[in-house]
């Protein structure tokens, strides 16, 4: 059933509405929220939103418990494939809490946040940016990382990333229904502006794992799910780009690199040349791989997980 | 003076983005920076700071620079987002300002960062021309935040007839200002008026406004007024007005004026019929410090911020 979770009247003839579909089904309190469609430019929430939902539709006689779907919580981004809030070139992951009495963005922020508050798990999908690709992962800082980490594995990504906390974290969602008491999962997967089916299912049959976990699916078999690979940041090699240019890639995305292999080119299109070669700072998996071809002297071209399985 | 490039950028198809920086006086002390626009859209911000170096200059040549005393203006740090009319990294949308202390091995606006910190770090005081998110126009005022390293004793000495006092957020501890004060500078924001808009007169008030702290902190000999007795206000004891409803927001009276309660500050007007939807009030009497300055307003939009009467 779809609800009005926020509504802000626009200049011009319409108002701006966050919406969710509220699954329920048995007479189980327990609660799941699915929120995503917070960078308006991240797409791969949107498949995984519209799959469960159509799952639990056909299912409703299974489900004991509810689960809240949050398609677009930026709804004007999404429209207008902006990252931020158009209008206010904020990024609402660094809007929480909120206030009761503050700006649109901040208010839009703190009426999510008491709509989610007393839920039992939060799953907050993003689809990293439209310069990355990302194999699906779950990042959690170390402070909650205990909490966390049991709820991460049921949800069938490839690895879960504990990195340190940092100050400006504390403006995201996720932290702020954390330390809300809501146990929160900020899944990264994909690409900016796309959607990828493989990962969509591959998340969709994790959530329906937890939800068979926690007992708010019945009489259904839990998708068998991987055991994901548990890292901290000092397993993680960065490799920056070196020189301004374009940049092709020739390592394969998801596969483990050997220390010096040959990940791409930065190419200079004027002189015809290749710029610079970029090479694996270590052995792993590569994770993280760009995208969006043209580079600065220092963008982000790759992310490599050193370790290996837990 | 000596014109210095903090910080070099290469890109594929434009010529490189090099940070220039102005230095007067010692050039082996760092007493004062002045750092102008960090986003495209501060022209303001970068014209005071280009005004400032033009004084600067002549101060200088006249000898009115005090000895032992090292002054380093930075106008613009981001002029590729400027040329295309851009607020913030014409690529990514990154905010330099949220990327503070930088890091060198890190993403384009993160080396940009490092880059400009790494030369900035260490002044004894420091002077952020700062801008509002929002489009709006503020009664000219010096700002800093509250953390365990602000020198507050400073705010009065710009001779402003404002000083605003906020508790920083978690959002606000990779910016230059909060970074500054980490790591031992007495930093401060002004805020001009405007911020796309060259507005002279505010401007030049705050040219003033610097060269004010300047004096009273021994760092240029000049005459100069002494300024205003500064009312110091706390931005959580400011009254923020909010739009009830969306539409066209008329304004109806100006920043620096004292309105009385009940009296109408804006109409909010029907886009289709022009008729009135709502009139915005003033809560009881107060100086308008900020108005916005957009027609199209969003239902729940902050449009004033006043001062209480009483807290002067």
């Amino acid at each position: 059933m779809a609800q009005t979770v926020a509504k802000f009247g626009l200049p011009v003839g319409e108002a701006l509405k966050i919406m969710k579909n509220r699954c329920q089904g048995g007479s189980s309190s327990k609660r799941v929220c699915i929120v995503t469609g917070t960078h308006g430019d991240e797409l791969e929430g949107q498949y995984i939103c519209c799959e469960l939902g159509k799952y639990l539709r056909e299912n409703v006689d299974r489900l004991d418990g509810i689960v809240d779907i949050y398609p677009a919580l930026n709804p004007l981004g999404i429209d207008s494939i902006m990252r931020g809030i158009p209008g206010y070139d904020l990024d609402m992951n660094r809007t929480f809490p909120g206030t009761e009495y503050g700006t649109m963005p901040e208010m839009a922020a703190h009426e999510i946040l008491e709509d989610i508050k007393g839920a039992d798990i939060c799953i907050d999908i993003h689809a990293s940016n439209i310069f990355l690709r990302e194999l699906p992962q779950i990042r959690m800082s170390v402070p909650t990382s205990q909490d966390l980490l049991p709820y991460a594995k049921m949800l069938n990504v490839d690895f879960i990333w504990v990195h340190e906390s940092a100050t400006v974290l504390e403006s995201t969602l996720a932290h702020s229904l954390n330390t809300r008491g809501v146990k929160t999962l900020v899944v990264e997967m994909g690409v900016g502006m796309r959607i990828t089916k493989e990962y969509c299912r591959q998340l969709m049959d994790g959530i329906l794992n937890m939800l068979v976990n926690l007992n708010m699916l019945k009489d259904t078999q839990a998708p068998s799910v991987r055991e994901p690979i548990v890292s901290v940041d000092g397993s993680v090699g960065f490799v920056n780009s070196p020189a301004a240019g374009i940049f092709v890639p020739v390592a394969e995305f998801g596969s483990n690199l050997e220390e010096g292999e040959y990940i791409g080119d930065v190419l200079d299109p004027l002189s015809g040349t290749v710029a610079e070669k970029v090479f694996a700072p270590c052995s792993g998996l590569l994770f993280t791989l760009r995208e969006y071809p043209v580079v600065y002297g220092g963008s982000l071209i790759a992310r490599i997980l050193k370790e290996s399985k837990n | 003076m000596e014109e210095k490039i903090l910080f070099s950028l290469q890109s594929v198809y434009r010529e490189p983005l090099n940070v220039r920086a102005f230095c007067f006086g010692d050039l082996n002390e760092k007493t004062i920076c002045i750092m102008g626009a960090l986003r495209g859209n501060e022209v303001q911000q970068m014209y005071v700071c280009a005004n400032l170096v033009k004084v600067l200059k002549r101060l200088e040549e006249k000898g009115a620079i005090q000895k032992g005393k090292g002054i380093m203006v930075i106008p613009c740090a981001n002029y590729y987002s400027m040329n295309i009319n851009k607020r913030f990294w014409p690529m990514d949308n990154s905010d330099i300002n949220r990327m503070f202390p930088g890091y060198n091995l890190g993403e384009t606006t993160q080396r940009i960062a490092e880059g400009i910190f790494s030369s900035v770090q260490g002044f004894e005081y420091a002077v952020q021309l700062a801008s509002f998110y929002q489009a709006g126009r503020f009664l000219t005022h010096v700002k800093h935040m509250v953390t365990p390293f602000t020198d507050s004793d400073g705010l009065s000495d710009f001779g402003l007839p404002y000083a605003v006092e906020r508790e920083p957020r978690p959002y606000d501890t990779t910016t230059l200002n909060y970074n500054w004060q980490l790591w031992d500078t007495k930093a401060y924001s002004l805020f001009t008026q405007s911020t796309e808009e060259l507005g002279d007169k505010a401007a030049f008030q705050a040219i003033e406004a610097i060269l004010r702290f300047m004096k009273k902190r021994g760092i240029i000999s000049y005459p100069i007024h002494p300024g205003h007795i500064t009312t110091l206000v706390k931005e959580s004891e400011m009254i923020q007005v909010h739009c009830p409803c969306g539409g066209l927001c008329r304004i109806k009276t100006d920043i620096g004026n004292v309105v009385y309660k009940g009296q109408v500050m804006a109409e909010i007007l029907d886009p289709f019929t022009c008729e009135i939807l709502a009139e915005v009030k003033a809560p009881e009497e107060a100086v308008v410090f900020f108005e916005i300055s957009t027609p199209l307003i969003v239902e729940g939009t902050v449009i004033f911020k006043l001062i209480k009467n009483s807290t002067h």
